[in-house]
């Protein structure tokens, strides 16, 4: 349905207005460090348990504390959980931005906010709810120190209110926000409770927005992709893991950390696992690669500045045939750039990262479900191409709470890749390291401690022969390197396959990928509902390419790549891979504001490039 | 040598063999391609007699190096074990990945003064903190042989270059770092110094923790001339020794007296012994300030110092602070590194 319908001005207000039911963005602005994530979750929360499909965006500063940040929760009963950019309910508890936040509305929305910041004086074209915070606050939490935490949670009641979700919900909520702290958890019911029963008496509902319960969520769980990553590695099997903190990844590992404290603590009350923080990049990448190559299944994350110190590693892990998992939580680069906010933009350099004829495997996750379940086969692909393999993850999947179907518990066993054993050493008598024995390009190896006097073999980043040996023939040079690219289109037919989804008799594709993904799906709806133009979409999963990218193509007259970067960075990618005469049909839907890519920029520039 | 002799069979001589049956063959490396004369090549034939004569399993030591003339050693002994030969100044971060994946290696990483000291300095002072058991053996010859001959951060203030240059910045003390950072034993020796190099070399075998190893080391076609101070003359003539260094492995049932006025022993991790003769009165290898103290001397008096500046064989390593498993976590079955469905199940409840 069109996101942009005007809700009727009114003045007088009263029922029998135009009703929007569960579909609606609600902004909360805040300060950073205010406390106001407990009170967002926990909004977010009431409404997911009302059964209504709901995502919830975090824009926040690159600093500690003092800054603004906002909120943004998306109701919609269609399931479209990509960003929306229309904010219908601002909730404004940010002195320092109300201003600017009020004026930047479209005609018709709501505001609330704090009683002495008068903003209703701005406009005349915007609902406008007051409430005295402090006054209500100062009711229930006779502590003053705790006031300021607590303030957030009487918004939290207020919206419930307006908008007509279950106060049960919101104390539901709140219990399960503050599991282990009684106190706590009564403290912010009580101050959510006199935010509802303030509402209730004192503010008339004049919006056309509500909540009504639905029962779309049920049995789903919430979860930010950092989160349901530090699981799926888990899961996968992982035994070492190094770290240099960066935002938007570290998250990750300090999650996982946690898990596996949990879980992964053998009989003997010891881990099974080993997770060092490391000095920088350079030695996190380094420690993968040493423990990789002694056996163990080992990982980093990182984000973009981190991807780049680990180049020339990445070029020794590649050429010396090293298995490692990269997760990388890109942000807006080039440099620092927008480190707290999201971005597609390490796509090419991570794919040839490294000098010489590197090429690396990359893994596109677009969602919860997809940081869980492709972590296992990040780690299998790693051993058996004896590569590393990158996981691109963002900020937004990263570090948002995304609702998802509960994860499913691998199926596909733990692959450690061509490893030769004692046993097999003792029956093939000796082997060599960097042979195309089984003609698919990936060699053999035998793991350091192995006890056999023919074990051993020679790792080295300069030139090589099949036995590992140093060498500066032509020949050998020539021909490790052809192997290595054997072994690489080997991966084409292994790494996860495209999501292909049919419209009626298309003749445009959209190629798409990571959470991208989002923007797409609803917009392939505008696009259908408002335009009349049917589209097929296929979303990228893996590099390197697969079958079924070439013959998309090859199915359509017009190709648009969707991504979040300036340079069409997929784009310049998949035309190295296509025939010459098909690159033509690649055009290029390419944004980068550093906000997650919204459904209507998307359908917005791919109608005017079709002339629509 | 001495230590491992077998009285020979009445009628079969065979070869040697040490204390796990292998022959000395067994420890030997590549053809080295390094230049005759090279320091290095005496260090690397220095690590074989003393892997032999400690009796490690090959397949159980593993030898990653950096880049440079020194970092290629590694091809040139003990083919029987595992070798990386990764980037320039990064091998303590490969060296640390690869001991967490497997707590059962012996691991000896083989560096240079200019892998070290300039390019790898970041991940030297990490390593030396972490006191990870390894052996770190840099092969110093104040310059970078590899790339012909440029002056590297170990070179002594006025050292000359065979071009004339003069250095005009002070060193690097990798030893006084490596003391004052964490690492459990440290010494400087040269690589012309048979005796004293192979009995550190053996006491860095027995010892669970980082071992520093400032090996002199001279390179003869780029700071073997006049004016250097990294030269083999330079060093026998400005050479002060400590201590006079002896090992007795514990698997060697010598009891020899020593006076314990004038001799320190320290009982390694294994129960080897390592005794230091005092040849300097007051000197005590458990005295970090001492140590660092003696060295600052030493650099003012222009002074090539060697011996075990410091020794403490019961400081925690980093594997053991870890709380891993006692198996390695490489080979670790699925069933201890995959969690059950249960567990899943567990979590995704909490997330509802
Ligand atoms: C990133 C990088 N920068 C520079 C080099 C070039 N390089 C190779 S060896 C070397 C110096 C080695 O000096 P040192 O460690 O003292 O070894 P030596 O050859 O003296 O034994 C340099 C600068 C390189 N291999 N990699
Ligand atoms: S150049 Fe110097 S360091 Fe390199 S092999 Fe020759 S003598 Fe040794
Ligand atoms: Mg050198």
């Amino acid at each position: 349905m069109a996101t942009t319908d005007v809700v009727p001005r009114e003045s007088t207000g009263g029922p029998g207005h135009k009703r929007i039911v569960n579909d609606m963005s609600i902004q909360v602005a805040t300060v950073n460090g205010s406390g106001s994530q407990s009170s967002n979750t926990v909004l977010l929360r009431s409404i997911f348990q009302m059964g209504v499909p709901v995502s919830g965006k975090n824009m926040f500063p690159s600093n500690i504390a003092g800054l603004p940040t906002w909120y943004t929760i998306r109701a919609n009963k269609n399931g479209y959980i990509g960003r929306k950019k229309e904010i219908d309910f601002l909730v404004a508890m940010n002195p320092e931005t109300a201003v600017e936040d009020t004026m930047s509305l479209a005609p018709g929305a709501a505001v609330l906010y704090d009683e002495p910041l008068a903003l209703h004086k701005l406009r005349d074209d915007l609902i406008f709810y007051s409430v005295p915070y402090d006054k209500l606050v100062a009711a229930v939490c006779p502590e003053a120190k705790l006031r300021k935490l607590v303030k957030n949670m009487v918004y939290v009641g207020v919206v419930a209110s307006l908008l007509t979700v279950e106060m049960a919900e919101v104390e539901k909520a709140i219990r399960k926000q503050f599991a282990t702290k009684m106190k706590a958890a009564n403290l912010n019911l009580a101050a959510a409770q006199a935010g509802f029963d303030y509402a209730k008496a004192n503010l008339q509902k004049r919006g056309a927005f509500y909540i009504e319960r639905m029962n779309a969520t049920a049995g789903k769980i919430i979860i930010d992709g950092n989160s349901a990553a530090a699981l799926g590695c888990m899961f996968a099997g992982c035994t070492v893991v190094t770290w240099y903190p960066i935002t938007p990844s570290s998250s990750l590992v300090e999650t996982m950390i946690e898990y596996m404290k949990e879980y992964r603590i053998g009989p003997d009350g010891k881990a099974t696992f080993a997770i060092v923080q490391a000095e920088d990049e350079l030695a996190a990448i380094g420690m993968v690669i040493g423990a990789g190559w002694a056996g163990a299944r080992s990982m980093t994350a990182t984000a973009g500045p981190g991807i780049s110190l680990m180049s020339e590693f990445a070029g020794l892990a590649y050429y010396v045939e090293v298995p490692g998992v990269i997760w990388d939580i890109q942000r807006v680069g080039p440099s620092t750039g927008l480190p707290t906010r999201t971005s597609q933009g390490d796509i090419l350099s991570t794919a040839f990262l490294s000098h010489g004829d590197t090429k690396n495997i990359m893994l596109f996750p677009c969602s919860v479900t997809e940081c869980f379940s492709m972590a296992p086969e990040a780690f299998n692909l790693a051993e058996q191409f004896q590569t590393l393999v990158f996981v691109m993850s963002d900020l937004d999947l990263g570090m948002n709470n995304w609702m998802s179907d509960p994860f499913e518990y691998p199926t596909t066993p733990i692959n450690r890749g061509k490893v030769l054993s004692k046993e097999d050493l003792d029956r093939l008598g000796g082997f060599a390291r960097y042979k195309d024995v089984d003609g698919d390009g990936i060699g053999y190896r035998t793991l350091p401690g192995t006890i056999h006097p023919a074990a051993a073999y020679f790792s080295r980043g300069s030139g090589h022969n099949e036995k590992a040996q140093y060498s500066e023939r032509a020949d050998d040079f020539e021909n490790n390197m052809e192997r290595l690219n054997r072994k690489f289109e080997t991966a084409r037919s292994f790494v996860p396959r495209p999501e292909i989804t049919k419209g009626n008799n298309a003749k445009i594709g959209i190629i798409g990928y990571g959470t991208s993904h989002w923007g797409i799906t609803e917009s392939r709806d505008q696009l259908r509902d408002e335009y009349h133009l049917e589209t097929d979409y296929l979303r990228l999963r893996a590099y390197p390419f697969t079958r079924e990218v070439h013959e998309f193509v090859e199915q359509h007259d017009r190709i648009y790549l969707v991504e979040q970067n300036r340079d069409a960075q997929m784009l310049t990618l998949l035309k190295l891979d296509l025939k010459p005469e098909l690159t033509t049909r690649l055009r290029s839907i390419a944004h980068i504001t550093g906000l997650p890519l919204d459904a209507r920029s998307i359908t917005d520039e791919l109608t005017s490039m079709e002339g629509k | 040598m001495g230590t491992t002799t077998v009285e020979p069979g009445a009628a079969t001589p065979g070869p040697k063999t040490n204390r796990i049956g292998l022959t000395v063959m067994d420890y030997k490396g590549g053809k080295t391609t390094l230049c005759a004369g090279c320091g290095h090549n005496a260090i690397s034939e220095r690590i074989i007699e003393s892997m032999y004569e400690m009796g490690v399993q090959p397949e159980l030591l593993i030898k990653p190096s950096g880049i440079g003339c020194s970092s290629k050693t590694p091809a040139y002994f003990m083919s029987r074990s595992h070798s990386f030969n990764a980037v320039h100044g990064r091998m303590p971060s490969v060296a640390t990945g690869a001991m967490l994946a497997n707590r059962k290696l012996v691991c000896i990483g083989v560096s240079g003064d200019g892998d070290t000291a300039s390019i790898g300095i970041g991940q030297f002072v990490h390593l030396m903190r972490r006191n990870l058991p390894i052996i770190y053996i840099i092969e110093d010859n104040g310059v970078y042989g590899l790339t012909k001959g440029q002056f590297s951060a170990t070179a002594d203030l006025g050292s000359k270059l065979k071009s004339g240059v003069l250095n005009d910045l002070p060193p690097i003390d990798t030893c006084a770092l490596a003391i004052q950072l964490g690492a459990t034993l440290v010494g400087r020796s040269f690589s012309g110094d048979k005796r004293q190099l192979g009995a550190m070399l053996k006491a860095a075998i027995a010892h669970k923790g980082t071992v520093m190893l400032d090996v002199v080391s001279p390179c003869v076609t780029f700071n073997d001339h006049e004016g250097s101070t990294k030269s083999y003359k330079y060093v026998k003539e400005h050479e002060e020794t400590l201590q006079d260094v002896s090992f007795v492995p514990h698997f060697e049932d010598i009891d020899v007296e020593y006076d314990p006025g004038t001799t320190t022993e320290v009982t390694m991790h294994d129960g080897s012994r390592l005794r230091l003769r005092k040849l300097e009165e007051d000197y005590d290898p458990t005295d970090k300030i001492r140590a660092i103290t003696r060295l600052t001397e030493a650099h003012d008096k222009g002074e090539v110092l060697t011996g075990v500046f410091y020794v403490n064989p019961e400081a925690p390593n980093f594997i053991d602070m870890l709380n891993v498993v006692d198996q390695p976590l490489a080979t670790l079955p699925d069933s201890m590194t995959r969690p059950g469905k249960e567990v899943l199940d567990a979590v995704m409840e909490e997330l509802r």
